[in-house]
């Protein structure tokens, strides 16, 4: 078995098996707590919970502009790459054959020269969120390990795509092999660190929804 | 209590005997305890992006980076991680995470109790929803029962437990109140059997605010209400909700909920004090399994019900006002607009301030922080703020309905020699009764 045949093989599928049953495993350990949902009456007209859910996943897609001051840069520059992740995940037409061929589903992608593009604006940003992270003052203080880990798990699959697509380093089947590395190296990881608020986020935001909604407070 | 310095230099409180073990054992138990899924996903949600730190006053006000809001629950999130979160034991198996010290703790005594108001801005500027401040109550469950809070904090609680308030014994309660009603010359009704209306009262308003008593019954007398205080249960401020004792909260949430019921009333008004109205409207069901029988509302949703019915009309102020919305009633409570419909129905035109509403900046002075000493100067610097939004807006008068917001706001006026009346909405409706 040569790397490219071990890496889309047995690496990716532990890779994946890891991801599905830490991820499932850290939810039902947070979800399985008890709620304590003894509440005090709603305020008046207030919303129902489920609405309020919503409103609260909703609404926090966008900071306060009373917040924008301190916070600009690090809120356009997490939509960037953002973005820019799901973008080339998801558009990028050999992406969506891999998924494909995994999961049996598919759709339309963008062409390769603008999946370049946004990779590199995606790379260019994460570089910019790093080297914010280790520069300001209370990024430094708050950073755990987990958000160098976390950063180089993402930062990897980005780097490896581009130098794959670029066909620069390496020969094209080693950068891909090491391409799909770095992406079962970011599923391994996935579970146990902070790339877990990709569906944390849902929970934590739709929780405090229905908490402010309950009392007629807005969020 | 024992006044310490950490090798740090970081000042802090002391209480009881307890080995260093034990305390830290004791604070790990009293935050993991009640540990549900909500402050679960909370604690697990983070991203560190830092973004909550625009919203503290203290780290606004002072640019110190250890005021960011998610940094005071440190040695909390790693008691999370280590005794509770769903990989707790893997974490302790490999030794990845190690065991709060002490040390720790009583660092964060500082940052837990001294800079931070349980203002909940923060809540409002985490993209992933957090509720900090909540959180950060939480943390104050483990540090009460390791004994690690202010002196001050903890002599509120010795008093409360044994006088029933922190202001003054149960057993003066109707002499103050009946000696407000004589120098203020207004009916008073307290420990009436019977009464439709259970008022009760804050600290300050035994104190200081002598004239907010008078100033209730003179409205209620107007609207010819069935009203009463009582000295089995009157103190509403709640200082078990603030300082951590859980047992405390219980106790005074208890009280003036059981005098309602006792005494048959529909309503319980809560007092012009930010904290009670989280205490006893949003928490009070938790310790009564459910519903509570009784109607709780704040001084200035009743104000509103007031002018609102028409059963009081009010002579018009011909003037402009800032109003400063209380954390606790406004961001965290849900009441904005009633203290601007009460101000409308003086004639007064309301100026906001740049900051207003849920995202009005705290006073400064909250949970607890305006009564420890210690923290003065940095409630000093976060006043400045609101001093300067106040001045921007250029209002006549500047309005609140929180007694303890008074005071902090008050107090910082005359450190700065600034001269501002900070004024209570229910003085004004009182002083403003049209017959
Ligand atoms: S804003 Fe929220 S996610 Fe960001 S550092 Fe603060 S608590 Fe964490
Ligand atoms: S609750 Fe208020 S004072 Fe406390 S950390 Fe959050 S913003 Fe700061």
């Amino acid at each position: 078995m040569d790397l490219l045949d071990f890496a889309r093989g047995p690496a990716l599928y532990f890779a994946l098996a890891v991801f599905a049953l830490g991820t499932l495993w850290r939810l039902l350990g947070i979800l399985l707590l008890p709620w304590g949902l003894i509440r005090s009456p709603a305020r008046e007209g207030s919303p129902s919970p489920f609405s309020s859910a919503l409103k609260g996943i909703v609404v926090k897609l966008w900071p306060h502009k009373e917040f924008m001051a301190g916070g600009f840069f690090t809120f356009i520059n997490g939509y960037i790459f953002h973005l820019g992740l799901a973008i080339v995940v998801f558009l990028f037409v050999p992406h969506i054959l891999f998924i494909k061929n995994l999961f049996g589903i598919s759709w339309p992608g963008l062409p390769s020269n603008v999946i370049y593009a946004v990779g590199v604006i995606t790379a260019v940003s994460l570089i910019a969120a790093i080297a914010n992270r280790m520069t300001s003052p209370v990024l430094r203080l708050i950073s755990r390990v987990d958000d160098y880990i976390s950063w180089v798990m993402t930062f990897l699959p980005v780097l490896t795509g581009l130098l794959a697509v670029s066909h620069l380093g390496a020969r094209y089947e080693t950068l891909i092999a090491l391409h799909i590395l770095s992406v079962a190296a970011f599923f391994v990881w996935f579970p146990f660190g902070k790339l877990m608020h990709a569906f944390l986020f849902v929970f934590s935001r739709a929780m405090t929804g229905v908490r402010f909604g309950h009392r007629g407070a807005q969020l | 209590m024992t006044a310490k310095t950490t090798t740090a230099g970081v000042a802090y409180d002391v209480h009881g005997d307890m080995s260093e073990t034990d305390r830290r054992d004791a604070a790990m138990k009293g935050f993991v305890r009640e540990f549900g899924a909500i402050a679960a996903a909370h604690m697990e949600s983070c991203v560190r992006c830092g973004m909550c730190a625009n919203a503290c006053h203290f780290y606004v006000a002072t640019g110190e980076p250890a005021y960011t809001p998610i940094n005071k629950l440190r040695p909390f999130e790693q008691a999370y991680h280590r005794h509770a979160g769903p990989f707790a034991p893997i974490y302790r198996m490999l030794g990845i995470v190690p065991s709060v010290t002490v040390e720790k703790l009583e660092e964060w005594q500082r940052l837990i109790f001294d800079a931070c108001t349980l203002c909940g801005r923060c809540t409002l500027a985490c993209p992933m929803g957090i509720d900090i401040a909540e959180l950060i109550k939480e943390a104050r469950h483990g540090m009460y029962k390791a004994g690690l809070i202010p002196e001050r904090l903890q002599l509120m609680d010795r008093t409360t437990k044994a006088w029933g308030s922190p202001a003054t014994p149960a057993e003066d309660f109707a002499d103050i109140i009946n000696e407000a009603g004589e120098e203020f010359g207004v009916t008073m009704n307290v420990d009436l059997p019977k009464a439709d209306y259970l008022v009760t009262v804050a600290p300050a308003e035994l104190s200081e605010h002598t004239k907010a008593l008078a100033d209730v019954a003179k409205i209620m007398n107007r609207m010819g209400l069935s009203w009463t205080y009582h000295s089995e249960g009157f103190e509403a401020s709640n200082i078990g909700y603030l300082n951590g004792d859980t047992e405390l909260q219980e106790k005074m949430t208890r009280r003036i909920i059981d005098t309602a019921i006792k005494i048959g009333a529909k309503t319980l008004v809560l007092p012009e004090c930010g904290h009670a109205y989280g205490a006893a409207r949003w928490e009070a069901a938790r310790w009564y399994g459910g519903d509570i029988p009784v109607r709780v509302i704040h001084m200035t949703e009743f104000l509103q019900e007031a002018v609102n019915s028409g059963k009081i009309k009010l002579n018009k102020i011909d003037a402009t006002a800032s109003f400063h919305d209380p954390c606790q009633l406004v961001r965290r409570g849900g009441v904005t607009k009633a203290p601007r419909d009460v101000l409308g129905k003086l004639g007064v035109t309301v100026k906001e301030l740049q900051n207003h509403g849920s995202l009005g900046v705290c006073c400064g002075g909250g949970g607890g922080v305006v009564s420890n000493v210690r923290a003065d100067p940095i409630r000093f610097k976060a006043f400045e703020l609101k001093r300067r939004e106040v001045e921007d807006a250029g209002a006549d008068r500047f309005v609140t309905a929180c007694g303890q917001c008074r005071i902090t706001l008050t107090l910082g006026a005359k450190h700065f020699n600034w001269n501002k009346k900070v004024e209570s909405l229910l003085e004004l409706v009182a002083d403003n009764l049209a017959d």
